[in-house]
């Protein structure tokens, strides 16, 4: 029963991983089709005050030198990418589900159930996001990492259903991970921000860019905002995650910080995005500088999951490997 | 602008470039000096600066072992990097985190920060009774304003625009005819908790190990733990901690129950549960209780806490000499080396025998063997237990008063005479079985195998406040992030034709993405929706 339960939650998953590939080929051929048109630049009221202010007057409110593009209908092919994630979330969601029947357990106690949970909340975060503001320009980013990250832990971390062992046999499994992984999520689409935050900069600078920023997308003092707002909700849940992890540590170690690998990561990663926050009330490290911590943050966050899990010695060794 | 000034300021405040430190300046003698180092320690680039030199400074502590959580790690380590061990050892690389150069980055970290709380919370003390700002002169010039026209007395507007304010939970004043409103005072609170938290934690850790002790036991089935000093097999303690201050309850361990996993193939042998069964003597008490301790549940007693940290085999074994009389009979823990608890451990006779006795003992729970003949454990649970003992004689070093670790067994003075080297084939029991010693000397008997519990005892005082205070970090933090401080005017204009203009600001004071939301929502309320009239910039 078990096994048969894990192997249609594989297939599903699988069947999920090429959805979402579709849906990123979809959504790179709308940010393809958007660059075409990359010098017309939306920009909003707030933005154009924003860059008023940033250029020292604050007087007038010029008009945009170039007219705002008229209110444009979605892209076919973004559509066709939002209902593709749709899709792939809908079957990787049951395949996450049925892996958890078939552990009788929740699915996320080894590294390939924490990766296929992982990355479900990362699309969960990103679609529920997609219904309070237009984030869509970063569904390449996004689905192109989920399906890389699945890509992996399916070829390099999948393991078969084993029991628990007394150590991970604690309601914090259920408490400790899933909030850590739900910032985890938060931090991925702050992450997938800055990045686009740091080529609008290039853009705006009037530097050469390789790939020509496609039309329609915030300036990038919107995208950080938005980053820093996404970034502060992943920041709480790691702060939770560090808490709860000591206490749980209190009780299955007996003691609740003993600098074990991946407590030192934890720390890192909460040290490096404490001064993310920081540097946005810092001279001089607002903007670009400030988003190349939230991806410093982040390659911390790939970094303790992929390599401290697998390569270093620690009490958190749990990947299953 | 003096920096300090800039330190009063919300955490939202961003510094603005002030060339007010002229590079290479007057002379600033030693108090100027000393001024000039304290507010660059205390300013928000130095404190991010030393903020982000604590994360690079705490990655080597994750790359090299650790002698606080992982000794063995760092012995492995000197046998494996003979020439780097001395320089890493020489830059505190195995003692990262207690290390002069991390403490240093952390420390100047909390002193740049409380440099920074202090007067902030001077500043919001002041700001808590201050009355909310003076109307700005041109309202529409805001980035969040909405006009609405009214037909209403202007002293009826300004009441109950200040009601709907009050009701929204602003602070209040009136200028003119103009109300002046401020909220949110709870963002910084949270703010100055937050840090101040952090600070509380660095106290409670730092006072908290001079009053805790923890140690580590080796019980076996049957036997008791008694919590004092000498009744540890290694114990450590802070500085104010005296001999008497140990609570002197017994804990026996009645049993240790293991269950394995037996049906999923791919995990046969995983262990799925420890239980030790122990009965619980408190001190000047006749009555016992019994209990239960499991991996994720300790037992709290007196203060302390008991976890049941590892586990392992301890065969019984009974050595008789020549003339049947016993010269060594107890339970041994062995030491398990592999997932199939293959298991060793060392036996030592001194006295009652001719010769000092020294025997190096595996113990295969599920005996197996391997291709080359050796033997080895195929399972973890007593299915098929194995004895088997190497047997050496001579000066065990034991009358020299120099502790030696009961699990090794020195043999350099020793001369072998049972076990792989020897003609003689080492001695292979099976419980009850019974063998003679080479060479006449007597016998030996495998009685039986217990199990025994690796017990950790801790008494922590401070660990409830550093709960107590993480617990503020994050009430603080959620508040400090999610609050928001904003200032809202309302201004009332008669126009020429008798009708009121309302003039509805906002202005945030840090990230606020539900201002110009807000001013909208308190318009409409107050002078009902009215587009033809409202605009937003």
């Amino acid at each position: 029963m078990t096994q048969t339960l894990d192997e249609i939650s594989a297939i599903l998953l699988f069947s999920g991983m090429g959805v979402y590939a579709l849906a990123f080929i979809a959504f790179t051929l709308d940010l393809a089709r958007r660059s075409a048109r990359a010098d017309v630049v939306a920009e909003s009221g707030a933005e154009r005050i924003a860059r008023a202010r940033a250029g020292g007057s604050t007087a007038t409110l010029e008009r945009p030198p170039v007219a705002a593009a008229p209110a444009e209908r979605a892209s076919a092919s973004l559509r066709v990418g939002v209902t593709l994630a749709v899709l792939g979330w809908l079957l990787h969601l049951g395949a996450t589900v049925l892996r958890g029947v078939a552990a009788a357990r929740v699915p996320w106690a080894n590294m390939y159930e924490f990766a296929m949970t992982g990355t479900l909340l990362i699309m969960g975060v990103f679609l529920v996001l997609l219904v309070r503001r237009d984030l869509r320009f970063l569904g390449a980013i996004i689905t192109g990492l989920v399906v890389l990250l699945l890509g992996i832990s399916t070829v390099g971390f999948r393991v078969e259903v084993v029991p628990l062992p007394p150590a991970l046999q604690s309601y914090w499994l259920v408490i400790h991970v899933l909030v850590a992984i739900l910032a985890t999520a938060f931090f991925t689409v702050g992450f997938a921000l800055s990045l686009v935050q740091l080529m609008q900069a290039r853009r705006e600078a009037g530097r050469q860019v390789r790939f020509r920023m496609p039309a329609s997308i915030p300036s990038s003092t919107a995208l950080e905002n938005s980053a820093y707002r996404v970034v502060i909700v992943g920041f709480i849940f790691w702060t939770f995650t560090l808490i709860a992890g000591a206490i749980w540590a209190e009780h299955a170690w007996g003691r609740y910080w003993g600098w074990d690998t991946k407590e030192v990561w934890t720390f890192i990663i909460w040290t490096i995005y404490a001064g993310y926050i920081h540097a946005r009330a810092t001279r001089g490290w607002r903007g670009s500088r400030s988003a190349w911590l939230a991806i410093v943050g982040y390659s911390a966050v790939l970094f303790n999951f992929g390599i401290v899990n697998v390569f270093f010695k620690g009490l958190h060794a749990y990947s299953g490997l | 602008m003096s920096r300090s000034s800039d330190l009063a300021r919300p955490s939202d405040h961003i510094e603005s470039d002030d060339a007010g430190e002229p590079v290479g300046g007057p002379k600033l003698g030693f108090v100027g000096s000393l001024r000039f180092f304290w507010r660059q320690l205390t300013s928000m680039r130095t404190a991010l600066f030393l903020l982000l030199l604590l994360a690079i400074a705490a990655v080597p502590g994750s790359l090299v072992p650790q002698r606080s959580s992982d000794p063995n790690g760092v012995v492995q380590y000197r046998v494996d990097h003979p020439d780097l061990y001395p320089i890493v050892d020489a830059l505190q690389g195995f003692d990262v985190y207690t290390s002069v150069w991390f403490s240093s980055i952390y420390l100047l970290l909390f002193v740049s920060l409380i440099g920074c709380v202090l007067p902030r919370t001077k500043h919001h003390w002041q700001a808590l009774r201050a009355k909310p700002p003076r109307t700005p002169a041109r309202l529409t010039r805001l980035d969040d304003v909405q006009v609405r026209s009214l037909a209403d007395d202007p002293a009826t507007a300004l009441d109950r625009a200040e009601q709907l304010l009050r009701r929204r939970r602003y602070r209040t004043e009136r200028y003119g005819a103009s109300i002046s409103a401020e909220r949110g005072y709870l963002r910084e609170t949270g703010n100055l908790v937050f840090h101040a938290s952090l600070v509380g934690i660095l106290l409670a850790v730092a006072l908290g190990g001079s009053f805790g002790y923890s140690g580590q036991k080796i019980v076996v089935e049957g036997e008791p733990f008694v919590n004092y000093v000498a009744g540890y097999d290694s114990f450590t303690r802070g500085r104010l901690v005296s001999d008497v201050a140990l609570d002197p309850y017994r804990i026996t361990l009645d049993s240790l129950d293991v269950v394995y996993e037996t049906e999923n193939e791919h995990a046969v042998g995983q262990a799925l549960d420890y239980t030790a069964n122990v009965t619980v003597q408190q001190p000047g008490e006749s009555g016992t209780a019994t209990s239960t301790i499991k991996v994720n549940e300790p037992l709290r007693v007196d203060g302390t806490t008991v976890y049941l940290l590892g586990n392992g085999y301890a065969p019984r074994i009974t050595v008789r000499n020549a003339d049947g009389d016993v010269a060594f009979s107890g339970a041994v823990p062995f030491l398990p080396q592999d997932t199939n608890l293959t298991s060793i451990g060392v036996v030592k006779v001194p006295d009652g025998l001719p010769e000092q006795l020294g025997m190096i003992g595996f113990f295969y729970p599920t005996v197996g063997q391997l291709d080359t003949g050796a033997l080895t454990s195929a399972y973890p649970d007593l299915t098929d237990p194995v004895l088997q003992l190497n047997v050496y004689e001579g000066d065990l070093g034991l009358d020299e008063g120099v502790p030696v670790s009961v699990y090794t067994l020195e043999t350099d003075d020793l001369t072998q005479i049972a076990g792989r080297g020897t003609d003689v084939p080492a001695v292979d029991l099976a419980p009850g079985q019974t063998a003679d010693l080479p060479d006449g000397l007597g016998s030996v008997t495998f009685d039986g195998v217990s199990r025994y519990a690796s017990l950790e005892i801790h008494h922590d005082p401070s660990q409830g406040w550093v709960l107590l205070f993480a617990i503020l970090v994050l009430a603080g933090l959620l508040t400090s992030l999610f609050v928001p401080r904003r200032r809202m005017w309302v201004k009332v204009l008669t126009e020429g034709d008798g009708r009121l203009r309302v003039e509805y600001a906002g202005l945030a004071r840090g990230d606020d993405p539900g201002l110009s939301a807000a001013v909208a929502e308190l318009a409409e309320e107050h002078a009902g929706a009215d587009p033809a009239l409202s605009r937003t910039t």
